[in-house]
């Protein structure tokens, strides 16, 4: 009924890709600082990085919640590639009338407290400022951020990094994350567009949000699904520990944290395709508020079923448990998330507070 | 991946039920000096007004004196109903498990005889499970039948059930004498009988809880008789029966709403502009209730669509008595008070009875650890 069957062959392909080009051994090895190309080349051969574009930009009209799906998928493989980065500097660039490419592109800025400024320059501009923790900008073939501009947000696109300085970094999951500081970088005048199209810092970060959001929730099932199968599979005591009840009831909590990080993410994405923009707001924050909170308590007892095997670098459970961690941070962590939450509740007024959640 | 999970499909309520909000509302405004703390009143009155409207029986068949109307509309109906405090507790057992209970397993004269006078808001049910040695181990059960010329004899003594002294039925659960006494068969034997409370042989005692309130009482059978035409579904079958009447009961969206007021005081007293961190308390609790919302609108879908969500019941329970039980402790934390019953401001009082109230969440309806159980059976464990 709610899930349709465009959507659910959409994620058994993607399912197959993933299970075919994103091993253990290509999230091992990219955590080395090797870029997996053969597994973005198939990702991308898909289409799915920009079929949420129009046709006319070379996408698919495809719906944000067949992409977000695909997003949990890839993160149930730790897909080590900036594919919710390259949705959104699709979604950002195309709407604003830039030009997008082909090969993985990064999106920023990511944090609220980054600056960029632009400034016209005869026919051009130049870009200033620092975006901090931009991920995967040392391999983006392309790069799409908001600026302020002299009469309001712009959209900038470049290729590579465009002459930026870059810092490398990385989260705990090994993943890149680099600052990309621009000591007035000369843009040509078709490398900025005023924003358009819902195209806003505010809707990048809420996109950026929910997309973490919703990869959380995939890593979610696959430390579940690893917890569950490796509980039958241990033998102490004379029987595997599944037939313990203490584990038997941890495993049951962290099923039920699993499953309502899903019911978070899943209504943050249907809020997404909603015409009222509060509606997005309140209902994305609601999504990395939860989902956050099921990944702390749901880390915390896939690791202890596992034992000491979990605390290994051999072992997978941490490609997904690392991810958890820096994920649940990235575009807000949820207790900034929740005070967006309460602090709106709260200036609707208690008499709101059940219309908010039911009235569409 | 090879690891079962819950399904809780994103799932919108249909126009339709939407529309039916509405309604909800605008009876509940009408009846609004009815309106209190927590769905626990007992009004027989409030309960006719609603069967009249048809808002008892919803989703069963016009032929029983039921609406036909779809498990979304239910659902909405409910939820606005448990919101506003609204006093259901002389049809909710009977409208929520006895009637589904009955219409799948009772005989053409019983859903004639009981259905329409449930769904209109005459008859009141009470549940017949827990006893004193028989709690979450309900295979225990000690209650006795005996066939007997005619009908059966049944002796045993009933706990914990809540509104015996007002209800009219019970549906009660046993077992055949003689049967069912040891493993591996415990559950051979078992059986239901729908229970008339005024029979001979019945004596009702109040048990008072610890708010000092009667509603739970302890019901001794002596010897009483209950006619032929009074078994549920099948002698032996009772097993079965009480398991589906349990999975009727843990898929209503009441495990989460009960606190709603109290959490919509908080707001009130946090004010427009609160500090960060109360912001950030109050958010991660409308989060968790806006979750809980969604999965329990899936669940009506899996109703709609005629599938049993036992498992994705028991892990909507499991999550909403751990939020309701953490709303009285975030609200001590953010807004301290001496809690008092009798307190004329309404938050002192509602902390009070929160917290006090708390601990029967993860215990009626099946117990946490019994409900991570479910959900472990779920996953494969067991």
């Amino acid at each position: 009924m709610a899930i349709r069957d465009e959507t659910r062959m959409l994620l058994e392909s993607m399912t197959r890709l993933f299970q075919d080009h994103c091993t253990k051994q290509v999230a091992d090895a990219a955590e080395t600082g090797v870029f997996p190309r053969s597994l973005w080349d198939a990702v991308a051969e898909t289409g799915v990085p920009l079929a949420a574009l129009p046709e006319s930009a070379g996408g698919a009209d495809a719906e944000w919640s067949d992409l977000y799906a695909a997003l949990r998928v890839a993160a149930r493989f730790s897909a080590p590639i900036p594919l919710a980065e390259t949705m959104l500097a699709g979604w950002a660039a195309a709407s604003c009338g830039l030009e997008t490419s082909d090969g993985p592109m990064t999106v920023g800025p990511v944090r609220t407290a980054d600056k960029l400024t632009l400034e016209r320059d005869g026919n051009g501009w130049r870009l200033a400022g620092v975006a901090t923790r931009i991920p995967y900008a040392s391999f983006a073939s392309r790069t799409v951020l908001i600026a302020d501009g002299p009469d309001g947000e712009m959209a900038v696109a470049f290729d590579g990094t465009g002459g930026a300085e870059l810092t490398p970094g990385r989260n705990i999951a090994n993943e890149s994350r680099d600052t990309l500081t621009f000591n007035n970088i000369r843009l040509s005048a078709d490398q900025a567009a005023p924003v358009k199209s819902g195209v806003s810092r505010a809707a990048l970060y809420r996109r950026g949000a929910l997309a973490r959001a919703t990869m959380m929730s995939g890593a979610l099932e696959k430390a579940m699904d690893l917890a569950v199968n490796y509980a039958q599979d241990r033998q102490q005591f004379g029987r595997p520990i599944s037939k313990f009840q203490a584990v038997q009831q941890n495993l049951a909590v962290l099923a039920g944290q699993t499953a309502a990080a899903v019911a978070a993410a899943n209504l943050g994405i249907q809020a997404l395709s909603d015409a009222d923009p509060e509606r997005e707001q309140f209902f994305i924050a609601v999504a990395k508020t939860r989902v956050g909170e099921a990944a702390t308590l749901a880390c915390e007892i896939a690791h202890q079923v596992h034992g000491a095997i979990g605390f290994t670098k051999e072992y997978a459970l941490q490609l997904s448990t690392r991810r958890l961690w820096s994920w649940r941070e990235e575009f807000g962590g949820d207790p900034e998330w929740a005070a967006r939450v309460g602090a709106y509740a709260c200036m609707r007024g208690e008499a709101d507070l059940w219309p908010m959640l039911t009235d569409r | 991946m090879v690891t079962p999970t819950f399904r809780f499909d994103p799932v919108e309520i249909p126009p339709e039920a939407e529309e039916l909000r509405k309604e909800v509302r605008a009876f509940i405004k009408e009846h609004e000096h009815l309106m209190g703390f927590s769905r626990s009143s007992f009004n027989r009155d409030f309960s006719r007004a609603m069967g009249k409207k048809g808002w008892i029986g919803m989703t069963w068949p016009k032929q029983y004196g039921g609406h036909e109307r779809t498990s979304f509309e239910r659902y909405v109906m409910i939820e606005e109903m448990l919101v506003a405090g609204a006093p259901l507790s002389a049809h909710y057992t009977g409208d929520r498990q006895s009637g589904p209970n009955l219409l799948r397993f009772g005989t053409e004269e019983q859903k004639n005889d009981f259905l329409p006078r449930i769904a209109a808001g005459e008859l009141t049910f009470c549940i017949g499970m827990s006893e004193p040695n028989s709690g979450s181990d309900l295979a225990g059960t000690r209650t006795r039948a005996v066939k007997v010329d005619g009908g059966y004899k049944i002796n045993g003594t009933k706990l914990w059930t809540s509104n015996a002294h007002r209800a009219d039925y019970a549906i009660l659960f046993c077992k055949m004498s003689g049967k069912g006494e040891e493993e591996p068969d415990r559950h051979a034997g078992a059986t239901q009988f729908l229970l008339d409370l005024k029979l001979p042989g019945i004596d009702i005692r109040p048990v008072i809880n610890l708010l000092g309130e009667h509603h739970f009482n302890e019901i001794f059978l002596t010897d009483v008789f209950v006619p032929d035409d009074r078994l549920l579904g099948k002698e032996g079958n009772g097993w079965n029966q009480v398991t589906s009447e349990l999975s009727f009961e843990r898929s209503a969206p009441d495990r989460f709403l009960v606190l709603f007021q109290m959490l919509r005081e908080m707001i009130r007293m946090a004010g427009p502009e609160p500090d960060k961190a109360t912001a950030a308390a109050l958010g991660k609790l409308i989060s968790q209730l806006a979750t809980l919302r969604s999965m329990s609108i899936s669940i009506a879908g899996m109703l709609q669509e005629g599938l049993n969500p036992n498992n994705e019941a028991a892990v909507v329970k499991d999550l909403g008595t751990r939020y309701e039980q953490d709303i009285p402790v975030v609200a001590r934390q953010l807004f301290p008070t001496e809690p008092e019953l009798e307190a004329i401001d309404l938050y002192t009082s509602m902390i009070a009875r929160s917290t006090m109230n708390a601990p029967r969440f993860s215990i009626q309806g099946g117990t946490r650890e019994i409900l991570r159980g479910i959900i472990a059976r779920g996953l494969g464990l067991r």
